[in-house]
């Protein structure tokens, strides 16, 4: 046996690994052993490939590993648990931009450098010259779009949709363009410098679309589009699997990226939108004109802690129902304690999970993990909506979209046919909120305005501490 | 015709692999899975080994050897934060 058979043995057994880490990622018993199983899977992978391909000299790859190493095991130390969505998707960029630049590399080595006269097609064979520039493709549209993605998420650009006038037209001809460079510079240029210039020309339309495409989408979708960019990414690596003929990376490509697409259905089907709704309507644009936006709010009712934590210790069943301002307060530690004084109080206490709550979905979950809040105590939204009415409180922090009746009542509401907590059935709702601002949809909530509604302004944090050190000083024996 | 027939056949099988895996997953998990998923799209560093496997400091190695960098950050990067992730569910069930 040679050592290419024993680098494909070994490449199979990677794969295997991968199928079996993946679908251990999904159960919540197994996903940390699932993860490790997936490291291994990717140690294997490299191992056959330093096998299978003659190293000819390690000095870049050297570089190239442990500045990896550095800045990824830095970056994922110091990332706080809220900012893991963004995290992703950097990482996802990166990923798709790693597949792009195989791809020109390839192309560079192969072609360019060798000065090859005749066609790509010619000298490398038409599969691995559509693959390749399909690789460029993907690679770029997956790094912008992610970059972008990043920076709705951070707030470092409006999270807002950005609505290019005739934008469909302008994206649908840079995609026709980068494509019809592609299969030009595949099949019928010749001489390096037109093939150059063809590649840069490709790449730079297509990190363009990747921009354009992200720009328009909302950032309450960002989740959504950050698992169709994952999607891609793995497509992207497949496609370099094609240019280089291995199948480890064509079966690891394959499989995140119908993956990554089935998560995104998952995902929009939660938020009951279609997957081209997400992509082709900037949010909230169908509902313009409709009598569900904006608008002044009449009859909100505001309390401070002090009278939240005399109902609260009156209350035998709360449900906390927790949101992006929660994660951005970093209150996941109160609402701990809060709960548990709940709990020493004699009252059930239980945390509502909407599917799409946060920048991501099961970004909640990690977060009050990370508070070592039970995880049986975190209950669906299609499990907890029936016990709403027999409920006494509800401490609603920092969501808002996701608790709004209008997206059950109001037919002009963008919101409208969204799945929601429905928290209005509850005896009483507290709403913790730092002011009356819209929620990323940019929608009233009308649940503000219910007369079993009572608004606490204020950081999530302070205002939950509040609520805990009142609960404490009303109920002697909580102190202790 | 028959290398690239085999590939397709893989292409195929592969992506069904990854249809059916995802099918039932609690969204606790979504995350974290996201981010395993994107741990796996870093496979691309096979390529970037194949890419940056040359002594000289040619466009095509540079590229190699930044394509190699990028790969690693999303290999390791993505693992770690996945583990990271999902060591709070560890933790918890013990107690």
């Amino acid at each position: 046996m040679t050592a290419q058979d024993v680098a494909q043995l070994i490449y199979l057994l990677s794969a295997v690994l991968f199928v079996v880490g993946l679908k251990r990622l999904t159960k919540v018993r197994t996903a940390q052993a699932g993860n490790m199983i997936a490291g291994v899977a990717m140690l294997l992978a490299v191992v056959g490939a330093l096998l299978e391909y003659q190293i000819f000299s390690y000095q870049w790859i050297a570089i190239g590993i442990i500045a990896g190493t550095v800045i990824g095991a830095f970056a994922a130390q110091r990332v706080p648990m809220t900012e893991m969505p963004e995290m992703v998707a950097i990482f996802n960029g990166v990923g798709g931009a790693a597949s792009g630049c195989v791809a020109l590399s390839v192309l560079w080595g192969e072609i360019i450098e060798k000065s090859v006269t005749g066609t790509m097609a010619a000298a490398m064979g038409g599969d691995a010259a559509v693959t390749l520039f399909l690789s460029i493709i993907i690679g770029m549209v997956t790094l912008t779009g992610s970059v972008v993605a990043y920076l709705k998420l951070s707030g470092k650009i409006s999270g807002s949709p950005i609505l290019l006038p005739g934008r469909h037209l302008i994206n649908a001809l840079l995609l026709v363009g980068s494509l019809a460079a592609g299969g030009y510079m595949a099949f019928a240029s010749s001489g390096t410098d037109q093939t150059v210039t063809l590649a840069l020309g490709l790449s730079g339309a297509a990190a363009l679309l990747g921009v354009l495409l992200v720009i328009p989408i909302g950032g309450a979708d960002m989740p959504v589009v950050i698992s169709l960019l994952n999607s891609y990414s793995g497509v992207a690596a497949s496609a370099t699997g094609f240019v280089i003929g291995n199948k480890v990376l064509i079966i690891s490509g394959a499989m995140v990226g119908a993956a990554g697409l089935i998560l995104t259905q998952i995902m929009c089907v939660a938020m009951n939108r279609s997957l081209a709704n997400v992509i082709f309507g900037g949010f909230g644009e169908e509902g313009g004109g409709g009598g569900g936006k904006g608008g002044e709010y009449e009859n909100v009712t505001s309390c401070g802690p002090e009278e939240a934590a005399m109902i609260l210790e009156n209350a035998s069943s709360v449900i906390v129902v927790p949101g992006y301002g929660l994660a951005v307060a970093q209150a996941q530690h109160a609402v701990r304690e809060l709960g548990d004084l709940l709990e020493k109080n004699g009252a059930e206490v239980r945390y509502a999970i909407h599917p799409v709550a946060g920048r991501m979905p099961g970004h909640m979950n990690v977060l009050l993990a990370e508070a070592d809040i039970p995880y049986e105590q975190l209950v669906e939204m299609d499990d907890i909506n029936p016990e709403f009415a027999q409920t006494d409180v509800v401490i609603v922090i920092g969501a808002n979209d996701v608790v709004n009746p209008a997206s059950l009542t109001d037919k002009e509401s963008p919101i409208y046919g969204m799945p929601i907590l429905e928290v209005h059935h509850a005896q009483t709702v507290f709403v913790i909120k730092r002011g009356l601002g819209s929620g990323f949809a940019g929608v009233k909530n009308v649940l503000f305005e219910r007369d079993n509604t009572m608004m606490v302004f204020g950081d999530a944090k302070k205002v939950i501490q509040g609520l805990a050190s009142e609960l404490k000083e009303t109920v002697p024996g909580l102190a202790a | 015709m028959g290398e690239l027939l085999i590939g397709i056949y893989v292409l195929v099988l592969s992506s069904f692999v990854g249809f059916e895996i995802i099918n039932k997953v609690p969204p606790t998990l979504h995350t974290p899975l996201m981010s395993g998923a994107n741990a796996i799209s870093g496979i691309t560093i096979v390529g970037a080994l194949y890419a940056a496997r040359h002594a000289e400091a040619k466009i095509s190695v540079i590229l190699g050897c930044v394509a190699l960098a990028m790969a690693t950050i999303n290999v390791v990067g993505g693992f770690m934060v996945t583990n990271r992730m999902l060591a709070m569910f560890g933790s918890k069930k013990k107690k």
